[in-house]
C-alpha cells in the first residue's frame, strides 16, 4: 500500500467515525429526542424553556427546540425535521393540515398583538383601532417631508412569520393593497425576528406590530423605549396552536420513520392539561404585571361567555372546530 | 438605547470569573466542534494539497483557483446547502446529522477544508523540489519522499490550521442552520456565535457580550500561542549552533 492510499484511508476513516459516532449516540446512548420547531415569541420569552424543564423532570425525553418563524417551522415539518410545531398563523395552519403534513391540532394559548411606537406618537394612533391606526400611520408617512426612503416610520418583520402574516391581514383590513404599501418609501422591511425588529423600530422612531410577550420583555429590560399604543381588540388577536407532524405524508408519498410521533402526542396532552394551562397563564405574570400568554383550552372547552372566546372561534377555527375530524387521528380525549 | 454597555461588560466579567456552567458549556462545545472539524479538514486537505503540488496533471491551476475561491464562500450559503442536504427530506437525511454536533463538525470541516488545501498547497510548492528528487536518489521510496517533503512544509500546514481554526470558531451560518442552535437541558448544539445571536434576540445583551468577549479571548490566545511557539522555535534554531560550539 502506498502513501496515497494510506492518506485516503485515514481521512475516510476519520469521517466515518464522526458520522457513525453521531448515529450511534442518538440511536443507542442518548435519550429519545423530541424536536419542536417553534415561533420566536414562545422561545424568546423563555416560556418554552420553562415548559421543557417542567416536562423533562417527569419524562425521559430530550426536548430540542428550534426557534424560527412560523414559515420555517412549517417547512421543517414538511421535511420531517421536526416532530411537533408550535405556531401562530391560522391561515397557514389550515393549508398545512389540508395538505396532510400534520394532524391533531390544538389551540393552546392566545394573547394580543399591539402596535408599538415612539412615546411622542407623531402619527397620533394612541387609543385608535388597528385599522384607523394603520391609516393614520400611512397618512403620516405620505406627508413626510423626506420621501427619499431614508426615513422609515413603519418596521415590518418581512420574514413570512406569524407576525408578518398578521401585519399583512391588518393592512388588508384597513383597505390597503399590501404589495403597494410595502413598496412605499416610508415602509421598512427588516427581515429579522421580533427582537431585532423592535430594536430597529426603536432606533428609527418607527412604528411596528409586535406580539405583547416580546415587547414586554424588551421594554422591561430597558432595551427599547417604544410604547404600546393600542388596546386589545379582535383584529389584534394572536392564537398559538400545536400540531403533531405526520409520519406518512400522502402528498408526496413519503414516510418519515425518524419522526417521534408518540412523544409529540404526549407533549400535546401535557400542554393542554389543566396544570400546564395554568402554568402558561401565570408565566412571568408577577414580573410584568400581566400575562404574556393566556391558556385557551379551558375557556374554549367551557364555551365561556367572554368575547375573546368568540373571537378565537371566528379567527382560528376551521369549519367550526379547532381541528376538524378528518385532521384528527386517535386521542379523542383531546376534543371532548 | 437604554442599555448600559459598561454594566453589560462588568456582568460579562462576573460570569466569566464565576465559572458560569452555561457559559463554559458553550465554550466547551465551540472548542470541541471546531477542533474536531479542523482535524477532519486537515486529514482531508493534506492529501489533496500533496497531490496538487507534487503531481503533474492538466487543469492543475483550475483546481487551485477553485479551492482558492471556495475560501470565501459565505457561511450562510454553505449552511443552507448543508441544511437542505442533511434534512430528512434531503439526499443525506438518512445519516441523521441535522441538529447534531456531528453535523456541525462535518459542516465546518467542509467550510475550512479549502483554506487548508490552499495554504498547504502553497507551502508544499515552496519546498525545494530537489528534496523530493534527492530523497529518491538516496533510495527513499515514494512514501518516504512524500513524508520528507511534508516535514519541510509542516510550518505552512500548521499556519493553514490556524487560519482554519479562526474561521471555524467565528462562523455562524453553518452552526446555526445545521446545528439548530439548540439550548436547554439535554443534548445541545449552541456554540459561542449562535449563542450570541440567541441572547441578542432575547434582549440579554450582557450574556451576548460575555460570549463575545470569550470568543475574542480564545481567538487571541490561540493566535498568540502560535506566534510565541514559532518565535521560540526560530530562537532554538539560532541558538543551537552556539550551544554546540560551547559544548566543544
Amino acid at each position: 500500500m502506498n502513501i496515497w492510499q494510506k492518506l485516503i484511508i485515514v481521512a475516510a476513516l476519520a469521517t466515518i467515525i464522526v458520522v457513525a459516532g453521531t448515529i450511534v449516540y442518538f440511536n443507542y446512548v442518548a435519550k429519545r429526542r423530541l424536536i419542536i420547531s417553534t415561533t420566536s415569541s414562545l422561545y424568546d420569552t423563555k416560556l418554552l424553556d420553562a415548559l421543557e424543564t417542567d416536562y423533562e423532570a417527569t419524562h425521559s425525553v430530550d426536548i430540542q427546540i428550534i426557534s424560527a418563524g412560523t414559515g420555517i417551522a412549517i417547512q421543517h415539518a414538511e421535511n420531517g425535521d421536526a416532530d411537533l410545531i408550535l405556531v401562530h398563523a391560522p391561515a397557514q395552519e389550515k393549508t398545512f393540515l389540508e395538505e396532510g403534513w400534520g394532524e391533531n391540532r390544538k389551540i393552546i394559548a392566545y394573547n394580543f398583538f399591539t402596535i408599538v411606537g415612539p412615546e411622542a406618537d407623531p402619527a397620533g394612533i394612541e387609543g385608535k383601532t388597528a385599522s384607523d391606526a394603520l391609516k393614520a400611520i400611512a397618512a403620516y408617512g405620505e406627508n413626510l417631508a423626506d420621501q427619499s426612503g431614508v426615513t422609515k416610520i413603519w418596521a415590518s418583520r418581512g420574514d413570512n412569520s406569524g407576525t408578518h402574516s398578521k401585519e399583512q391581514s391588518l393592512w388588508k383590513a384597513a383597505g390597503y393593497n399590501y404589495t403597494e404599501v410595502s413598496a412605499e418609501p416610508w415602509y421598512g422591511d427588516v427581515g429579522q425576528v421580533m427582537g431585532a425588529t423592535l430594536t430597529y423600530a426603536d432606533q428609527k422612531n418607527a412604528y411596528t406590530l409586535s406580539d405583547i410577550g416580546t415587547f414586554l420583555a424588551y421594554s422591561k429590560e430597558g432595551t427599547i423605549s417604544s410604547v404600546a399604543l393600542l388596546t386589545e381588540e379582535k383584529s389584534l388577536l394572536n392564537v398559538y396552536s400545536v400540531m403533531a407532524v405526520k409520519q406518512t405524508v400522502a402528498a408526496n408519498q413519503s414516510y418519515h420513520e425518524q419522526i417521534n410521533y408518540a412523544d409529540a402526542m404526549d407533549f400535546i396532552k401535557y400542554l393542554v392539561s389543566t396544570e400546564t394551562q395554568q402554568f402558561i397563564t401565570d408565566y412571568k405574570k408577577a414580573e410584568y404585571g400581566q400575562s404574556l400568554f393566556i391558556g385557551a383550552v379551558q375557556p374554549l372547552k367551557d364555551d365561556a361567555p367572554q368575547p375573546v372566546v368568540q373571537w378565537i372561534k371566528d379567527f382560528a377555527f376551521f369549519n367550526g372546530s379547532e381541528c376538524p375530524p378528518q385532521y384528527r387521528n386517535g386521542y379523542p380525549e383531546l376534543y371532548t | 438605547m437604554a442599555v448600559d454597555i459598561f454594566a453589560s461588560i462588568i456582568k460579562a466579567m462576573e460570569l466569566i470569573i464565576s465559572g458560569d456552567p452555561e457559559l463554559y458549556g458553550i465554550v466547551y462545545r465551540t472548542l470541541l466542534f471546531s477542533g474536531t472539524a479542523i482535524l477532519l479538514a486537515t486529514l482531508w486537505g493534506t492529501p489533496i494539497a500533496l497531490a496538487i503540488s507534487l503531481k503533474e496533471f492538466r487543469g492543475k491551476n483550475t483546481i487551485k483557483a477553485f479551492f482558492n475561491s471556495l475560501i470565501g464562500i459565505p457561511t450562510v450559503v454553505l449552511g443552507l446547502l448543508l441544511f437542505l442536504a442533511f434534512s430528512n427530506g434531503g439526499p443525506l437525511g438518512f445519516l441523521g446529522l441535522l441538529y447534531t454536533g456531528g453535523g456541525i463538525i462535518i459542516g465546518e470541516a467542509i467550510l475550512v477544508a479549502p483554506i487548508i488545501i490552499s495554504i498547504a498547497t502553497t507551502a508544499i510548492e515552496a519546498v525545494d523540489p530537489d528534496i523530493m528528487n534527492l530523497a529518491k536518489t538516496l533510495g527513499a521510496s515514494e512514501s518516504q519522499a512524500v513524508v520528507a517533503v511534508l516535514k519541510e512544509a509542516v510550518n505552512g500546514v500548521l499556519l493553514s490550521n490556524l487560519a482554519a481554526f479562526n474561521r471555524a470558531m467565528a462562523e455562524l451560518g453553518v452552526a446555526l442552520l445545521v446545528g439548530g442552535n439548540i439550548a436547554g437541558v439535554g443534548m445541545r448544539t449552541d456554540v459561542l456565535t449562535t449563542a450570541i445571536s440567541r441572547y441578542t434576540q432575547q434582549g440579554a445583551f450582557d450574556l451576548a457580550i460575555a460570549n463575545g468577549i470569550i470568543l475574542m479571548l480564545i481567538v487571541i490566545a490561540i493566535n498568540m500561542a502560535v506566534i510565541v511557539a514559532r518565535k521560540a522555535k526560530m530562537l532554538l534554531v539560532e541558538v543551537k549552533p552556539w550551544v554546540e560550539r560551547i559544548k566543544r
